[in-house]
């Protein structure tokens, strides 16, 4: 790490020649120019790949399990398989899917052309990030391959560090190589937003999205090397036979939860801060309006991330805390609550008094706001202690995750994923199609995740093979709910793959938004911009402050109505 | 001399420090310092962790850790920090060297940081030699019982170890800069001198509380 | 399965409570929900592209206000919950003096219970209603969770550690047992079932079962076989603490802290936790019996010390 650091862009002569194509155009390099590429750009696409292929991973792995629970008694799993199987779901899900999701992919993308920038600080460090999750996620899928892991996500001992008879150590290093970079991401941003703003670009005229991937890089630097030490102990106690947490030779297992989740709680907003600010983005463009209350909405994100390393207690309410810990973790949970409801707030009266559409973008924005509330208010049914004492361990957990975390987090990145395809590729992609896919994932998602409230409040136990008769019923609901929502997560891929061959080539400016990205090319090119640009104007300029949007017309629309074409259609008229 | 004098007489076309996305050098040493100490903040936290785990660990078995801290041996401990510490001390000397361009001070600079480091190495690794022979390695045969003193050790193993192995990484950067500096290879005005010297300081620290909370805090 | 159920059956004095809790924050989240959601599809419907609506500036006067405004509420909302939160929690944190103490022992992946009397159940445990049943409980291997859904409690179980939990079971009826932290294999079918009976049916009950034998009798067997009673003799040769009336009061240690005897601190000075911090006025010599004894035996010693304190202890 240091030493990507320290000797970036050894191999490449700096500007040898100004290109002018675009980012994607071959030099004939073949393969190498893509696994070899210092271009941020290039880079994202490769880690959208690659998350892409982890969320197909974890995406099987869902499959499996809600197949398998349609039934009380067991079917086609083992118990050994069915744990396996739950343990992959949720270590590639979260380390090689969610975590990186956004900053990785559209972050990547975006932050050097949000901030009029050539390219990241540390170029050479990106691409070493890309390697070093590509590596940790084959030590995961090795591990997976030679018989699976068998301790969830969570890795708690002793069961991890002794009684466990799967590949553990070999996952853990996996999470622990990931680790490193993920914390060389966050110093590669951290470093590239301070450094290279382009003049006139101040802290707050900085897009939303900016200071989603400013905070959550923040927390990346300084949760996920907790994260690597505590795992490097169980490594240390499985390999060696270490006592640190074995609770007969003096040491202590809760430790290890203490530890964990000192790191897993800010993890969680690592995952949501860049939704925030896709959202921020989206919802700002399509209603055409100002951010509202842009300041309010910053300091909101930077309390999240401050506080959010107060409150990981609240995951051992029943793991044998002390009642005066409870209470104080309890209460600094609660206390998240206020910057979150600012967001959800100034997104909703950011619509007010706008010229709303509806494309894809949109409605994947709206879908989020809803079901983050939904997860966050649950999150505070589970910081009230007695509640979540009835609930912790149960499906109710499982239900308010998958609402923040997909409802919320993944919602958000395919509102991204669409808003900026036109950018990415320099295609359009089919409105219709998109348009029904974000209907579809919204219902599949309800239909799948929330019979698991009421499941998690009647008490089924989450890691559960076989579970009684009475819960039958809500859980046949949510895995018919998880087909419909698995169709609706295929299908992007199909659309989206057919629009890079067959797409509408896109204008620089399809949204008619505003921003620093918007003003090159559809797809940039190398350098991003062909002069340095100079920013004299507040973030969303949308309208005059003093008078409200007025109606326009998008490029979009009159590219897709141009003679040959449908309107709001990409396909080609017969 | 100044060094495009130097490179001159050398007759080696330095490579040019810039890079991308760069256009001045000066800010881009600023971002390299400044990435360097954002990646130093997580290593503390990397650190901080292990020293968390071990002051809660002791604090609930206080009698055991001072019992078992005592039989650590502080022959090799406390030269080894005076090693360390003069490592730290050449390595900044090295890094002003570089900033006055005087390439030949600062090459010898950098040859004795690696090489005190390197000897660090080597007596930790006697140390560790003299442990083994004394069953201080947490398992059955360990020497003092079936109690908390394991977990103590387990601490100093795993403690010492992944400091040795920072340290380890630090000396080979240190010998590549030592060589790249010493062909005449690397421009004195490389970010790379900087932010490997802030490296090496960062893990000269972790010793520096390593050493009293593994050797003395028994002992006092 | 024939009925949809919507809530777990409310069996507990602890689980009117947490329903308490939980109906008004479904409510509260539910009058939130329906705000946010009606706020945008008004704002969605009215403000549609080129609608009639006027637009125009926000007057920067309410914008202030109205953040204020929410971020207020908000605030008012979170203490308001905290505070009902914690107020419910507060109480059910001390078993009554009265309840029943009954062992539980986890282990991959089954549960061994011990009433006081020492009849042993395995993953059953047969209580009489309307009588608080405070559980200690300690794992043998991995970190277990005791979970009864229908009386809202749960507890993690940790090795080599005891933690207590208690419940007062208000119906009769058998209610479902879930081990609720993930502990390997055979996990989800580390269940059992709590039988709550009527107090004369339960007497019964423990009458019929064999094992019970005399505990403490058990314990005092073994008081002597392991050379407590060496000791612990009044006017013995050594000087150590005399145990009657000991149980349940709160004595002085060597170091100036006060600790209460109960089952765990007789458990901490029989396995040598006591010497670094003796009871005041005796000499730390107390050997360690770690690795002597097992739970078992434990139990009965405690159950032994227990009886020579009769006001609180022997009729349990
Ligand atoms: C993206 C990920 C994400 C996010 C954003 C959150 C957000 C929150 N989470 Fe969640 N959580 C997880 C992912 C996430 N969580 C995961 C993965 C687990 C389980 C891990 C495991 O065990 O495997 C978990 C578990 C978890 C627990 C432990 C449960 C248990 O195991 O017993 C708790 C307990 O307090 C909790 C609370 C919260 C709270 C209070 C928030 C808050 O940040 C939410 C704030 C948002 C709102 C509150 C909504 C918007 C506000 C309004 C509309 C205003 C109105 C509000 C009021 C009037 C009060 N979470
Ligand atoms: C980002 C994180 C993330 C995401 C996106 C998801 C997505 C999904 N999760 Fe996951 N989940 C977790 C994170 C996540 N989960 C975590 C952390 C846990 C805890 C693990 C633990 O306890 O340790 C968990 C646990 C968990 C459980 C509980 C298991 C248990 O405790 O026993 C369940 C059960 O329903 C579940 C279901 C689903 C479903 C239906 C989806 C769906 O949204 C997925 C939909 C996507 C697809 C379906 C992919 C596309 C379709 C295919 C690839 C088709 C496959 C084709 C064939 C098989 C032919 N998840
Ligand atoms: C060598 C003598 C000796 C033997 C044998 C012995 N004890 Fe003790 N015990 C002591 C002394 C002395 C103390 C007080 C100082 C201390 O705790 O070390 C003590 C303290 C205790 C206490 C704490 C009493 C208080 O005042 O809080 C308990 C309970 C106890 N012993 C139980 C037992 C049991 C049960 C056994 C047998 C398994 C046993 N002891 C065997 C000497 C002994
Ligand atoms: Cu025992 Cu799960
Ligand atoms: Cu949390």
């Amino acid at each position: 790490m240091t030493d990507a650091i320290a000797s970036f862009g050894d191999a490449e002569p700096s500007r040898e020649h100004e290109e002018t194509g675009s980012y994607l155009e071959s030099h004939g390099g073949g393969l190498s120019e893509w696994l070899l590429t210092t271009d941020h750009k290039r880079i994202a696409i490769l880690y959208a790949l690659l998350v892409t292929f982890f969320f197909f991973i974890g995406g099987t792995a869902a499959t499996l399990i809600r197949l398998e629970l349609f039934s009380p008694t067991a079917t086609f799993l083992t118990d050994d398989g069915y744990n396996r199987v739950f343990t992959v779901h949720g270590i590639v899900m979260v380390w090689f899917f969610l975590v990186p999701l956004i900053p990785t992919t559209l972050g990547n993308f975006l932050l050097p052309l949000m901030i009029g920038a050539p390219d990241v600080a540390f170029p050479k460090l990106n691409l070493a990030s890309w390697y070093l999750t590509l590596i940790g996620g084959l030590f995961v899928l090795g591990a997976t391959l030679m018989g699976g892991v068998d301790t969830g996500w969570t890795f708690y001992p002793p069961y991890s560090t002794v009684y466990s008879n799967s590949n553990v150590a070999i996952a853990v290093l996996g999470v622990i190589i990931a680790g490193f970079g993920t914390i060389a991401t966050g110093v590669n941003f951290v470093t590239t937003t301070h450094t290279l703003r382009c003049p006139g670009m101040t802290w707050f005229r900085l897009p939303l999205m900016v200071w989603g991937l400013y905070t959550v890089s923040l927390v990346m630097i300084l949760a996920t090397p907790v994260l690597a030490m505590t795992l490097v102990l169980v490594v240390a106690d499985r390999w060696f036979g270490l006592p640190v947490f074995d609770g007969f030779r003096g040491g202590d297992p809760v430790l290890f939860q203490h530890l964990f989740w000192f790191y897993s709680h800010p993890a969680v907003y690592i995952m949501i801060l860049p939704a925030f600010g896709v959202v921020s983005e989206v919802i700002a463009c399509f209603a055409r309006r100002r951010v509202f209350g842009y300041a309010a909405m910053v300091y909101a994100m930077l309390a999240i991330a401050i506080i959010g390393f107060a409150v990981w207690g609240h995951h051992m309410f029943v793991a044998g805390q002390s009642t005066f810990a409870n209470l104080v973790f309890s209460f600094l949970t609660f206390i998240i609550a206020v910057p979150s409801a600012i967001k959800v707030f100034n997104w909703t009266a950011t619509l007010y008094r706008g010229q709303i559409t509806f494309e894809a973008p949109m409605l994947y924005t709206l879908g989020f706001v809803g079901l983050f509330t939904v997860g966050g208010m649950t999150g505070l049914f589970l910081a009230s202690i007695p509640v979540d004492i009835q609930v912790t361990g149960t499906y109710f957990v499982i239900a308010h995750f998958h609402y923040v975390m997909v409802g919320g987090a993944v919602s958000a990145y395919f509102a991204g994923l669409h808003f900026w395809w036109p950018k990415i590729t320099g295609r359009l992609y089919p409105e219709s199609w998109a348009r029904f896919a974000a209907y579809l994932m919204f219902f599949g998602f309800n239909f799948t995740f929330f019979p698991q409230f009421i499941l998690g409040y009647l008490g089924m136990p989450r890691r559960y093979h076989v579970y009684p008769p009475e819960f039958h019923t809500w859980n046949v609901m949510s895995s018919t709910g998880a087909v419909v929502l698995a169709a609706a997560y295929l299908m992007p891929l199909f659309y989206l793959g057919w629009s890079l061959v067959y797409g509408q080539a896109s204008p620089a400016n399809p949204w008619n938004a505003t921003g620093l990205e918007w003003k090159t090319t559809s797809p940039p090119p190398k350098h991003n911009f062909a002069t340095m640009p100079i920013v004299d104007e507040d973030p969303y300029n949308y309208h005059d402050v003093r008078i409200g949007p007025e109606a326009e017309r998008r490029d979009i629309d009159s590219v897709r109505a141009a003679p040959g074409l449908t309107p709001n259609n990409g396909r080609r008229s017969p | 001399m100044s060094e495009s004098a130097i490179n001159a007489s050398a007759g080696i076309a330095l490579p040019d420090p810039l890079r991308e996305p760069w256009s001045d050098i000066a800010r881009q040493r600023e971002a390299a310092t400044f990435g360097m100490w954002l990646f130093l903040m997580s290593e503390m936290l990397f650190f901080g962790a292990v020293f968390m785990a071990f002051s809660f660990t002791r604090a609930l078995n206080v009698a055991e850790f001072q019992h078992a801290a005592r039989h650590t041996e502080i022959v090799y401990g406390a030269p080894n920090t005076f090693v360390l510490v003069t490592s730290s001390l050449a390595m900044t000397i090295a890094v002003r060297a570089a900033n006055i361009a005087n390439r030949r001070l600062c090459a010898r600079l950098l040859g004795a940081t690696a090489i005190l480091g390197f000897v660090f190495l080597v007596i930790k690794g006697l140390e560790y030699k003299d442990d083994l022979e004394h069953h201080l390695y947490p398992t059955l045969h360990f020497a003092l019982g079936h109690n908390a003193t394991q977990i103590f050790w387990a601490f100093y193993w795993i403690m010492t170890g992944i400091h040795a192995f920072h340290l380890t990484v630090g000396v080979g950067l240190v010998s590549r800069l030592t060589w790249l500096v010493h062909r005449n290879q690397l421009s004195l005005r490389s970010p790379q001198l900087e932010v490997t010297s802030l490296y090496w300081h960062l893990v000269d620290a972790f010793w520096i509380v390593l050493f009293p909370v593994l050797y003395v805090m028994g002992r006092g | 399965m024939n009925t949809v159920l919507f809530m777990p059956r409310s069996a507990s004095t602890i689980a009117p409570r947490t329903d308490g809790l939980y109906l008004a924050l479904v409510a509260i989240s539910a009058a939130i929900l329906v705000l946010v959601f009606a706020l945008i599809v008004i704002f969605a419907y009215r403000y549609r592209r080129g609608s009639a609506a006027p637009r125009g500036a926000l007057p920067t006067l309410l914008q202030h206000e109205v953040e204020i405004g929410w971020t207020t509420a908000t605030v008012f909302a979170f203490l308001f919950f905290f505070w009902w939160a914690g107020a419910n929690e507060v109480p059910e944190l001390l078993p009554p003096r009265t309840a029943t103490e009954i062992h539980v022992v986890a282990k991959q992946w089954m549960w061994k219970v011990q009433h006081p009397n020492g009849v042993r159940e395995i993953d059953m445990l047969h209580v009489p209603i309307g009588e608080p049943a405070r559980l200690v409980m300690t794992s043998q291997d991995v970190i277990h969770s005791f979970s009864v859904p229908d009386f809202r409690i749960k507890s993690d179980i940790l090795p080599g550690r005891y933690v207590e939990i208690w419940f007062e079971p208000t119906e009769i009826g058998t209610f479902r047992l879930f081990c609720t932290q993930f502990c390997g294999t055979a996990h989800s079918a580390m269940t059992g079932s709590i039988v709550v009976m009527s107090k004369p049916d339960f007497a019964k009950w423990l009458q019929s079962r064999p094992g019970g034998g005399d505990f403490v009798a058990q314990g005092r067997e073994l008081f002597v076989s392991l050379g407590c009673a060496g000791c612990h003799t009044p006017g013995g040769p050594v000087h150590a603490p005399d145990f009657d009336g000991l149980f349940g009061r709160r004595v002085p240690l060597a170091s100036g802290r006060f600790v209460l005897v109960d089952d765990a601190w007789i458990r901490d000075c029989i396995l040598g936790h006591s010497t670094a911090d003796p009871p005041a006025g005796y000499p730390p010599i107390m050997p360690s019996f770690k690795g002597e004894v097992d739970d078992g035996q434990i139990l009965a010693l405690t159950a032994y010390v227990r009886s020579l304190s009769p006001q609180t202890g022997a009729t349990r």
